[in-house]
């Protein structure tokens, strides 16, 4: 497939992504996705969208991100990967139910398909992006940057902003059920906020 | 589990809107019919299937001006003023009001919020606005410079017998709703989302008429039975662009911005029992049965201030509210979107019940002041109400998609 197909499509792709997913209100952040720049970028990534963004907001350790991947081409698309400047390690992660009879959080072989023409959900007690090793806290209304890494070598990077929430407390696997998975920031108090929110770079 | 794999739906919305509309069309064609072979009880009782449900009515989050205030009244609306935690930051407002515009951009138009654990519960918006009011505080931590002067408690008034728990507050959140539900969740995920930055000072819960009970547009009765509201300038009109956004004479501290007065009056109807319907029309100068004036016959007649009684007395009493909150001073005029609220009674009374009484003006000092100080005076309806709190806000302008409320003021550092 030659370069010339691909590149005039890339605007035209994510327009349609960006009408389908302005169908209620525009969104005012984590706006839908942000095609890489990376001149490398290739048709995998850009045909992808990220909507409805979130990240839970913690002290330290863990969290989550959750949204909606939207697959706007007519082939099955596979993440395998993401990086978040907020965190040491960023995992895929899916939800079983452990041993116990609890649900527990383990990494996602092989990745994320999302589907041709259709979404894959990464929500609380789901799938989702897991932070690991927090390198400062997320406070509620910090916009957290993430880029996702497909198998055909595309990137897609986008922002979430952070929000308290109480759920998505699920264990990770192997942790005996101690650990707390997704930390929880005290929303009463006053949590200690960073002088400034996580940087992109 | 797996992630769910879920197909693109975006037409969804529209859809639904599709059938609604011509399920409704159909079921005014049957109406329509049935209004030939049947009448009264009987068509009542085949005709509940024509029920319009108005769920899906939305109010557009995103304008120059903040919706909520020319918005026609909802029947359901919740006052809730936060005090931010000490020590907050102009950077933390900032991603304070960036949460809560999201959440209402997408609670108004029947979408979830982001993190909303109800979504279920967000799907009816029934015409929800979300209006964001600035207490001192937070103007004076994110914009000093812009602080209108009348961003301060309001003066003491001698009728006054306010209560903490009703008055102040650093940020105001005005939601209204013609369904209480809808309400009740925008303000729980709107709270959740403030619980980082800011605490609970006070909630006021007020009602109107239920949407559907009467024609829109009718003005609406107070809990005295009072029709209220009567001479307040129409949304859209040039009296009620100056009266709420300013003009040269008196301007708002902001473009498309403006400012309200909330005040908790308490409505002794114990009292006011007492008093006979005459009476009752006198302390204000309008008739019970259509809000007509006194001097007048149908509800928007002017008022006749001049006219005299066969004794030679003003027929609208100078003591009457309507007569004391009208000041010859054209420039001082107020909107008010009040609603009624009925709270639990207390020592041995079977009512507590009154008015949230909520005035936008572009000015309050030019504007609000004068007529409550002229009230606190003399106003014969003093004998039967109470204000026991009291909260003065600067309104923002608007925002577009990608903005959010407030921004404005943090364009200068
Ligand atoms: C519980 C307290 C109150 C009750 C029950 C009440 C009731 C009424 C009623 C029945 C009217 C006549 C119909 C109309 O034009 O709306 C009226 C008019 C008015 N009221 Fe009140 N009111 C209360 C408090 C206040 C306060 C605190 C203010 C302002 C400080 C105020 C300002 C006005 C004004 C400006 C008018 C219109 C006068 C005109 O015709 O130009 N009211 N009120
Ligand atoms: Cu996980």
């Amino acid at each position: 497939m030659s370069k010339k197909f691909i590149y005039p499509l890339l605007p035209v792709l994510v327009a349609t992504s960006l009408a389908l997913s302005a169908c209620g209100t525009a969104e005012t952040q984590g706006t839908p996705s942000s095609v890489s720049q990376d001149a490398s970028a290739s048709h995998g990534a850009s045909a992808l969208v990220v909507g409805e963004p979130w990240v839970k907001a913690s002290k330290d350790g863990m969290t989550g991100a959750f949204g909606i991947l939207s697959n706007t081409t007519d082939h099955d698309i596979t993440v395998v990967g993401a990086t978040s400047p907020a965190a040491a390690t960023v995992e895929l992660h899916e939800t079983v139910p452990g041993s116990d009879g609890t649900l527990q959080m383990r990494a996602k072989d092989g990745g994320f398909v999302i589907p041709a023409k259709g979404e894959f959900v990464l929500e609380p007690g789901a799938s989702h992006i897991m932070l690991m090793g927090l390198k400062s806290p997320l406070a509620a209304g910090d916009d957290i940057t993430f880029e996702l890494h497909t198998s055909d070598g595309g990137r897609l990077s986008f922002t979430a902003p952070a929000k308290d929430f109480s759920g998505a407390n699920e264990n990770y696997e192997g942790s005996h059920g101690t650990d707390d998975g997704h930390g929880a920031m005290d929303p009463s108090g006053e949590a200690s906020h960073p002088a400034s929110p996580t940087q992109s770079k | 589990m797996k992630g769910k794999v879920v197909k693109h739906d975006g037409g969804g919305l529209q859809r639904r809107h599709l059938l609604f509309g011509g399920a409704a069309a159909g079921l005014g064609a049957v109406a329509a019919v049935g209004l030939q072979v049947v009448n009264g009880a009987e068509k009542a009782a085949v005709q509940p299937a024509a029920q319009v449900q108005h769920g899906s009515g939305k109010v557009p989050f995103y304008g120059a001006r903040q919706a909520g205030i020319g918005t026609a009244p909802q029947a359901h609306g919740v006052f809730v003023a936060l005090d931010l935690h000490p020590a907050t930051t102009r950077e933390r407002v900032r991603s304070l009001l960036k949460l809560l515009s999201d959440d209402a951009a997408r609670l108004t138009q029947g979408k979830a919020a982001l993190a909303d654990t109800e979504a279920e519960l967000a799907v009816h918006p029934a015409r929800l606005t979300v209006t964001f009011g600035f207490g001192p505080r937070l103007v004076h931590i994110v914009a000093p410079q812009q602080a209108p002067g009348w961003l301060k408690p309001l003066p003491d008034f001698s009728i006054d017998k306010l209560v903490p728990e009703f008055s102040g507050g650093d940020l105001l959140l005005q939601i209204c709703s013609d369904d209480p539900v809808t309400v009740a969740h925008a303000q729980r995920m709107l709270l959740k989302d403030c619980r980082s930055f800011a605490a609970v000072k006070w909630v006021q819960s007020g009602f109107r008429r239920a949407h559907g009970t009467e024609a829109s547009g009718t003005t609406m009765r107070n809990l005295f039975g009072q029709v209220d509201g009567t001479s307040n300038a129409v949304p859209g009109g040039e009296p009620y662009e100056k009266v709420v956004w300013g003009d040269g004479a008196i301007p708002s501290w902001t473009e498309n911005g403006t400012s309200l007065v909330i005040r908790r009056i308490r409505m002794d109807l114990d009292t006011w029992d007492e008093l006979d319907r005459s009476g009752r029309e006198e302390s204000v100068g309008r008739k019970l049965g259509n809000g007509a004036p006194l001097t007048g016959v149908q509800e928007h007649d002017e008022p006749d201030f001049k006219a005299l009684n066969p004794h030679g007395f003003p027929v609208i009493a100078d003591f009457s509210h309507m007569r004391r909150s009208r000041p010859d001073d054209e420039s001082q005029r107020i909107f008010r979107r009040a609603y009624n609220y009925d709270a639990a009674p207390s020592g041995g009374s079977v009512s507590e019940s009154g008015l949230i009484f909520a005035s936008y003006q572009a000015d309050v000092d030019k504007q609000f002041v004068p007529i409550q100080q002229r009230l606190d005076e003399l106003d014969l309806l003093n004998t039967w109400t109470m204000p026991i709190g009291s909260a003065v806000f600067a309104i923002p302008p608007g925002c577009q998609p990608g903005g959010f409320v407030g921004d404005g003021l943090f364009t200068g550092s």
